[in-house]
C-alpha cells in the first residue's frame, strides 16, 4: 500500500532523483570543514523556527517589548528555553557562518567556477550579520538601545549620505517607537526573505557545481 | 554486505543519525507545543461577590440593568473584561438576575420596554423578562446568576465565578 502510494508521488515528484541530487551526490574526500555550510543552514531554521515562537508573545512597542521579553522568561512554560536557543543559536549562526567563510577562503574553494557561489556567500553573511544587529535592539533594554544608538550614529557618519542612513534606519533623528517597529520588521521578514532567496541560490550553485577539492601541494 | 547480519558502517550512521536527531527533536519539540498552550492551561480569574444595586431601586416588572468589570493579567498587561445583566423583580421578595450575554454568540442583550424583551442586535434574537427564548437562534435561555445574596444594608450581591 504505502509502496503504491510511494511511486505514486514519485513517478510525479521525484523523490528519488532529488534525493540523489540533494543527499547522495558525489563529493570529494571531505573533512568536517566541509559541514560549515550545512551547520550554518540547520542553525538559520532553528533560529527560524524558535523566532516563530517568539513572536507568539512578544511585542515590538517600546511600552511592551521589555515586558513581554520578561513574561517569556519568568511567566511562559518553557519560555527561557525558546528564548535561550534563540540568543545563543544568534551568537553561533555568526560564528558559523564566519568560520565557513575562512575555510572556503583558505582552501581556494571561491576560485573558477564557483565565485559567483562566494559573492552570493558574501551577501549571505552581511546579512547574517544584518540579522545580530536587527534582533539585538528586539529586547528594548538599556544595552539593546545604547548599542542601537551607536550602531546607527556610526552608519551617520558616512559621508553625504550619512545623516539620511541614520534617519532611514531610525525612522527618524532619534530612537523611537518607529525604529524598534522597523527593526521588528526587517528582523522577521525583510532580511529573512534575502537570506532565504540567496540561500537558494548559493544552494543551487554548490549543487550544481559540487565540492571543491581540497588543495594540494602541487596547486 | 548483503546476505550479511551485521549492520552496514551506512546503516549505522543512518540509525544513529535518526535516534539523536529524534532525542533532540522531542527535546525541543515538546517544550515548544507546551510553550504555545501554555495560556490556555491557565486559571482564569478569582471568584468574587459583586455588589450590583439597592434591592430597593429594582422595580417589580422592570429589568434592572447591571454592569461590572473583573481585571485580570493576562501575560505582560492587566485586562479588564466586562460583564452585565439585568436584575428582575418578579415580586416583593422575588429575585431573578439574567446575564446579559446571548446565548447563541455572546452578543450583549438590551432590555426593550417597547418590545418587552431582551433583543440581542448581532442575529435578532429576543429573549423574554424572565429569559426565555422567543424569537431567533439562541440554543437555551439566557443564563441565571443562581447565587446572589442581600446585604444588610440592602445592597443586592452576586457570586461571580471564575474561569
Amino acid at each position: 500500500m504505502w509502496k503504491t502510494v510511494y511511486a505514486w508521488l514519485d513517478e510525479r515528484i521525484g523523490f528519488d532523483s532529488l534525493y540523489t541530487n540533494l543527499l547522495d551526490r558525489p563529493e570529494p574526500k571531505t573533512t568536517w570543514w566541509n559541514t560549515l555550510g550545512s551547520a550554518s543552514m540547520f542553525l538559520f531554521i532553528l533560529q527560524g523556527l524558535t523566532g516563530i515562537f517568539l513572536t507568539v508573545y512578544y511585542t515590538p512597542s517600546p511600552d511592551h517589548a521589555y515586558d513581554s521579553i520578561t513574561y517569556i522568561m519568568e511567566g511562559v512554560a518553557f519560555g527561557w528555553l525558546i528564548r535561550g536557543i534563540h540568543h545563543w543559536g544568534a551568537t553561533l549562526m555568526v560564528l558559523v557562518v564566519f568560520i565557513h567563510m575562512l575555510r572556503v577562503f583558505f582552501t581556494a574553494s571561491f576560485k573558477f567556477p564557483r565565485e559567483l557561489t562566494w559573492l552570493i556567500g558574501i551577501g549571505l553573511f552581511l546579512a547574517t550579520l544584518g540579522m545580530g544587529f536587527t534582533g539585538y535592539l528586539l529586547p528594548w533594554n538599556q544595552k539593546a538601545y545604547w548599542a542601537t544608538t551607536v550602531g546607527t550614529q556610526i552608519a551617520g557618519t558616512v559621508p553625504f549620505l550619512g545623516e539620511f542612513i541614520l534617519k532611514a534606519l531610525r525612522g527618524g533623528p532619534e530612537l523611537s517607537a518607529l525604529t524598534l517597529q522597523r527593526f521588528f520588521a526587517a528582523h522577521i521578514w525583510i532580511i529573512p526573505a534575502v537570506l532565504a532567496a540567496l540561500m537558494g541560490l548559493h544552494l543551487y550553485l554548490v549543487i550544481k557545481h559540487g565540492e571543491s577539492h581540497f588543495p594540494t601541494k602541487e596547486d | 554486505m548483503s546476505g550479511s547480519n551485521e549492520l552496514s558502517r551506512r546503516d549505522f550512521i543512518k540509525v544513529t543519525t535518526g535516534i539523536v536527531g529524534g532525542l533532540i527533536g522531542a527535546m525541543i519539540g515538546l517544550p515548544s507545543v507546551y510553550y504555545l498552550i501554555d495560556p490556555a492551561l491557565r486559571e482564569g480569574g478569582k471568584d468574587a461577590w459583586i455588589p450590583i444595586g439597592k434591592f430597593d431601586d429594582m422595580q417589580v416588572g422592570v429589568p434592572y440593568p447591571f454592569s461590572f468589570t473583573r481585571v485580570q493579567v493576562n501575560g505582560w498587561e492587566r485586562t479588564a473584561s466586562s460583564f452585565g445583566g439585568y436584575a428582575v423583580r418578579k415580586s416583593d421578595d422575588e429575585l431573578l438576575i439574567l446575564n446579559s450575554k446571548c446565548t447563541h454568540l455572546s452578543c450583549t442583550v438590551n432590555w426593550s420596554a417597547e418590545a418587552g424583551a431582551f433583543l440581542c442586535p448581532c442575529h435578532d434574537a429576543s429573549f423574554s423578562i424572565e429569559g426565555g427564548v422567543l424569537h431567533g437562534p439562541p440554543p437555551r435561555d439566557l443564563d441565571v446568576y443562581e447565587e446572589h445574596r442581600l446585604t444588610e444594608d440592602g445592597i443586592v450581591e452576586i457570586f461571580f465565578k471564575g474561569a
